[in-house]
């Protein structure tokens, strides 16, 4: 079949499935108690567009395919066509939302179940896997940015699912608002662009775009970069991605995990040629990643619910996305996107599993009178776990070590690979290099350390929830431990398509992307690593991660919560500042936000009420009263009215002849 | 030419003039109808089918080329196609709003029909003129109808005083256009519009360009432009109301098409176009300005209906092919809401008190208590002020564009801002009809009428043609293609 007709096919059934479960759902509200239709039409909305992913990658010839749907709009030199573009890149992209985002449709039939808003919440999710394929698939930059928006959106929406809750509906206004501050440095960009390059399009961007003039192309990888900052949080946008857990845990697997957070990456990896020409700003940029990579893992070791820990994670795991963007590699960056979306929508499932039979235990508390309140994600009052949830404990346990980097796990070849490229970057002359290299390991250790802990926290141990010897959470259904089954399974394997160099020609993925005619550039390194130097380095990061996976559990299951408190008497005031969060938000607070609120109050407010509206109702003043005036023109008398005819004549005589 | 050629040529005239025949025919049949059968419900029938007769007809000749019928005195097909077919549309709207209210302030007249087609047959005189005579035939055929229909009702005071001011003023203006057409003819020595460009070598003499201006004084009262528009809100308020919707439209559009022509084809130069400028200044900024302190919405439509003139007058002294479209453009969208809002107030007009009441404040409330009215009228007042994705909205773009584009900028500033004073007039009527609370003893609300299903029909379709006006460009790209 023709890839053009199959590639609409891809973007628009989710559109068509987010169309029919929202109007159907908000007209007819019998419908809305369906929930067996609503989730298989949902489901196959997007495993329908996985299948035929599947199908055209497999046909793919190498030869990036060129869309044009439809001109979208065009004003003067500006023509701005809705266009697809498939390629490496944006196939691999559209593998992993689609078949991560139908399993994790899958997951939630079971997770939200008897929810009122059921159809709401798949309209929403339909509605975010197409604008995040038209995200990863659009020909030109105003394509992705709808898409961008359109994620944005889509995020704020379920983010503020619950939004009965005033706290829910914060956290989706700051992550609206965050975002937002990220997005208005990407249009700026794109006005950079369109007025040095003269068009959106990839293809003449990346052509003209690192012709441009140095000081333009620093600004412009700038701009794009704070625009990543935003939608894929790091420092300083992102103390929002922690606070979005507030959404269901289905959405923060999908959006906050597996797809839309990495947004950022994609477009760098997708302009990486135009990144790649701006070096001062790839040095920023890996600074930063390796700022927010240890920052995030920090704070991570200190958290109590559940689903921070992952969200801390996320954002660290980010930082080392951007860790490798920086030193150039790329394909690199979207691998460990990748191996990070398996692992890490397995570890954000298996805590709603958690959740979901936490819910349970608080449920029958509450109804058998016992009057404890439970706060179903904070982990301390988890524990032993694996005796009633051997599913979820399992797939939990094998994303864990994935993550923390465990050999031959999948995240054991991504993390490596970045760190390798880290260090070749160091090695080829640049000290940033060395240094982006050094935090990587300590993050490692981190990863490790935070990941057991939460891990043992939850599943290992005696229960601590009140009453454990009566009541008892019961493992959940199949549609939610099947998505966890194939996450876990690509979890352990997915790396083996990104085999370290050292192996010999066998590394699929950069031949895939980065290989002749593949859409991503590369920074390539004038001296390589010996053979033996690689082989060392590996080794190293395996004890890393060994010894972080050892230290954890071995500290955690043998002292349990309680050896918290001998870190916190450890490190001090250092504790308290990973406990507070870096105090990010309350810095915000006070130096952004305090100071608007206080100017619009004393300054603008007065500004506006005295000097805006004070003119306004002058001029208002003003007419109506030359109105009161001139009305008295109109006498009632013929005798005036011919006199102002006559008025006319002169006038006319007077501007014709004269 | 022999006899055989005379009279293919009269026969192929008659048919294209057809839409003419039909309605004078019909308005001399009704005269003698009238006179036996006094007050026949047929008589409205036998008036619109006539009007929807000479549609029908004219638009099916607005895709054909432009010709000319009558020995050059008659333009057919193309744009006066297009105009006669306003015209014919804004008399069919007004005959089904008017047979109602005429029942219901009880001067139910038959000769109000003839008049009325009779009065179309000039505007379509006037309209498709190519000949000077032939202008001024149609010119006074229409006006000397339309001062019968301000004052056919005797028995209210307004109604026969601002007739007979009319027709004072009326008479006076006439005489400077016949003047007007005097200094042309002495001039150029012909009186065919088309032929008469030839004639003026290096820029036309003294005796020419006072010829025009005279011609334009006639044009501009008729138009009602300001300073020549002191009879306007006497006569739009004493006339009945949906007569006041009927010639606030079709005779400004048929006295604009034919101006259009004169400058279009006639005048050299861009000396009138300066000229123009200033009277549209002046004319939206008095229109809207007065507009603002009047308490009868009659009269305060009566204003609004100067300052619509003065937008089209933007599009004319801009003095371009977008210019002249646009201003056709404006006047069909201007058609549609004017006759739209008069029909809404010929409905609530509520005659318990002496003559009829008028005041905006006696229609407080009246929004929720007339749904129908209150949310149509909400339609025409925002299209009159220009908000999108309402007609009014691209007729404004139509006519302020070509200006922009032929350098004057300044002129569009005014008319922008004087649209911005407009809001404040348009607006303040929903805020009455549905702000204000309804009284219950005297206001308008509190009379029980029933809306006639044929009002309500011609008011929802001037609702939808508004909406298909603002957000579709085929009307636009019609008038484009005309010149």
């Amino acid at each position: 079949m023709q890839p053009d007709f199959l590639i609409k096919l891809v973007i628009l059934l989710p559109l068509v499935g987010a169309a029919f479960n929202g109007l159907v759902g908000l007209f007819a509200p019998s419908y809305r108690k369906n929930e067996g239709l609503i989730g298989m039409v949902a489901t196959s909305m997007v495993a329908i567009p996985f299948f035929i992913a599947v199908y055209l990658f497999v046909g793919f010839h190498g030869d990036p395919i060129i869309v044009q749907a439809f001109t979208w709009m065009q004003a003067g030199d500006l023509t701005i066509d809705f266009a697809f573009r498939i390629d490496q890149l944006s196939l691999l992209m559209t593998l992993i939302i689609t078949g991560v985002g139908g399993l994790i449709h899958l997951y939630a039939t079971g997770y939200m179940h008897g929810d009122d808003g059921f159809w709401r919440f798949f309209a929403y999710l339909n509605l975010f896997i197409f604008m995040m394929l038209s995200l990863v698939l659009g020909n030109n930059l105003v394509v992705l940015f709808l898409g961008w928006e359109g994620v944005g959106l889509c995020s704020y929406l379920l983010i503020g699912f619950w939004y009965k809750d005033l706290k829910n509906s914060a956290a989706a206004n700051k992550a609206f608002i965050m975002n937002r501050i990220g997005d208005f440095a990407f249009l700026i960009a794109m006005f950079i662009l369109f007025k040095e390059v003269g068009s959106l399009n990839f293809d003449a961007v990346l052509a003209g775009g690192p012709g441009m003039d140095q000081t333009w192309i620093n600004w412009t990888v700038l701009l794009l970069f704070i625009g990543a900052t935003g939608k894929s949080a790091q420092i300083p946008l992102f103390t929002w991605l922690p606070d979005a857990m507030a959404g269901p845990t289905p959405v923060s697997a999908l959006i906050h995990a597996a797809t839309m957070v990495t947004s950022g990456l994609y477009l760098l990896a997708r302009l990486s040629p135009l990144v790649l020409s701006a070096p001062t700003i790839m040095a920023i940029i890996t600074v930063v990643g390796a700022l927010t990579a240890i920052v995030a893992a920090t704070i991570a070791i200190t958290q109590n619910d559940i689903k921070k820990v992952l969200a801390y994670s996320t954002v660290s795991q980010l930082g080392y996305m951007f860790l490798a963007t920086g030193v150039g590699a790329f394909y690199v960056a979207i691998f460990h996107v990748m191996t990070h979306a398996f692992f890490k929508a397995c570890l954000f499932l298996g805590s709603g599993s958690v959740i979901h039979s936490m819910h349970h235990v608080e449920h029958e508390l509450a109804h058998d009178g016992h009057g404890h309140a439970l706060d179903p994600q904070d982990m301390r009052t988890m524990g032993g776990l694996k005796k009633y949830m051997p599913a979820t404990r399992m797939t939990f346990l094998i994303s864990t070590l994935a993550i923390a980097g465990i050999p031959l796990l999948s995240g054991f070849f991504s993390k490596d690979e970045i760190l390798f490229k880290a260090f070749e970057f160091g090695y080829d002359g640049h000290l940033v290099g060395w240094f982006v290299y050094g935090v990587g390991i300590i993050t490692a250790f981190l990863t490790a350390i935070y990941m057991t802990r939460a891990y043992v926290l939850t599943f290992e141990g005696s229960p601590r929830w009140p009453h454990s010897d009566s009541i008892h959470p019961h493992e959940s259904p199949w549609t939610m431990t099947l998505p966890l089954w194939v996450l876990a399974a690509l979890a352990t394997v997915g790396g083996y398509i990104g085999l370290p160099a050292v192996l010999g020609d066998v590394n699929w993925i950069h031949h895939w992307l980065a290989g002749e005619g593949g859409p991503v550039a590369e920074f390539a390194a004038h001296t390589h690593v010996s053979h033996g130097l690689e082989w060392a380095l590996i080794a190293i990061g395996s004890l890393i991660a060994i010894l972080g996976v050892f230290l954890g559990w071995k500290w955690y299951s043998s002292e349990g919560i309680g050896f918290d408190d001998k870190i916190s008497a450890r490190f001090g005031g250092l504790y308290k500042l990973w406990q507070g969060k870096y105090f990010l938000d309350e810095a915000y607070d006070k130096a952004v936000v305090r100071p608007l609120i206080g100017s619009a109050h004393h300054a603008f407010n007065p500004f506006d009420k005295y000097v805006v509206d004070g003119l306004v109702n002058a001029v208002g003043f003003f007419t109506r009263g030359s109105s009161f005036v001139l009305r008295y023109m109109q006498t009632g008398l013929v005798h005036s009215y011919a006199v102002a005819i006559v008025f006319g004549v002169v006038l006319i005589i007077y501007l014709m002849l004269f | 030419m022999d006899l055989s050629q005379a009279y293919a040529s009269m026969t192929g005239d008659l048919a294209n003039t057809m839409s003419l025949l039909i309605v004078a025919l019909a308005g001399l049949a009704l005269v003698v109808f009238d006179a036996f059968k006094n007050r026949h419900a047929a008589t409205p029938w036998i008036a619109g089918l006539a009007l929807t007769a000479g549609f029908v007809f004219e638009v099916s000749r607005i895709g054909s080329a432009e010709g000319m019928a009558y020995y050059n005195m008659l333009r057919t097909g193309g744009s006066a196609a297009f105009v006669n077919a306003l015209v014919l549309g804004s008399g069919v709207l007004s005959v089904i709003l008017t047979a109602p209210y005429l029942k219901r302030i009880g001067h139910n007249i038959g000769e109000a029909y003839s008049m009325i087609l009779f009065a179309t047959v000039g505007m379509l005189v006037l309209g498709s003129a190519n000949n000077l005579v032939t202008v001024f035939v149609g010119l006074e055929t229409m006006s000397i109808c339309l001062y019968i229909l301000t004052g056919f009702i005797r028995s209210g005071p307004g109604s026969t005083e601002s007739a007979f001011k009319y027709f004072l003023l009326g008479a006076f203006s006439t005489g400077f256009f016949l003047y007007g057409i005097a200094l042309l003819y002495g001039a150029t020595g012909t009186m065919d519009i088309s032929a008469m460009r030839d004639t003026v070598a290096d820029g036309g003499s003294i005796v020419f360009w006072a010829g025009v201006a005279m011609l334009l004084v006639g044009f501009l009262f008729k138009v009602s432009a300001a300073p020549f528009h002191m009879w306007t809100p006497d006569v739009y308020q004493g006339a009945p109301t949906t007569i006041t919707g009927f010639m606030s439209t079709a005779s400004k559009t048929a006295a604009f098409a034919s101006l259009i022509l004169i400058l279009n084809v006639a005048l050299p130069g861009e000396r009138w176009s300066e000229v123009l400028a200033v009277f549209a200044v002046i004319t939206m900024v008095l229109g809207n300005v007065i507009a603002l302190s009047q308490s009868n919405i009659k009269r305060m439509l009566a204003y609004s209906s100067i300052a619509h003139a003065g937008y089209i007058l933007v599009g004319l002294a801009a003095g371009s092919a977008d210019g002249y479209s646009g201003a056709l453009f404006y006047l069909m969208v201007y058609t549609i809401m004017n006759i739209g809002a008069f029909g809404v107030i010929a409905l609530l007009e509520w005659d318990k008190k002496e003559g009829s009441e008028q005041t905006l404040d006696s229609l407080a409330g009246i929004g929720y208590k007339k749904p129908l009215l209150g949310w149509t009228m909400a339609v025409f007042m925002f299209s009159l002020a220009g908000f999108p994705p309402l007609g009014g909205f691209l007729g404004k773009w139509a006519v302020f564009a070509p200006a922009v584009e032929a350098g004057y900028v300044w002129l569009a500033i005014v008319g922008v801002l004087t649209s911005a004073v407009s809001a404040y007039y348009y607006l303040r009527v929903l805020v009455v009809f549905f702000m204000k609370p309804e009284d219950a003893q005297s206001g308008a609300a509190a009379t029980n009428f029933v809306i006639p299903k044929s009002s309500a029909a011609v008011l929802i379709f001037c609702v939808v043609l508004l909406f298909l006006l603002g957000v579709t460009t085929y009307a636009i790209e019609l008038t484009g293609s005309f010149f």
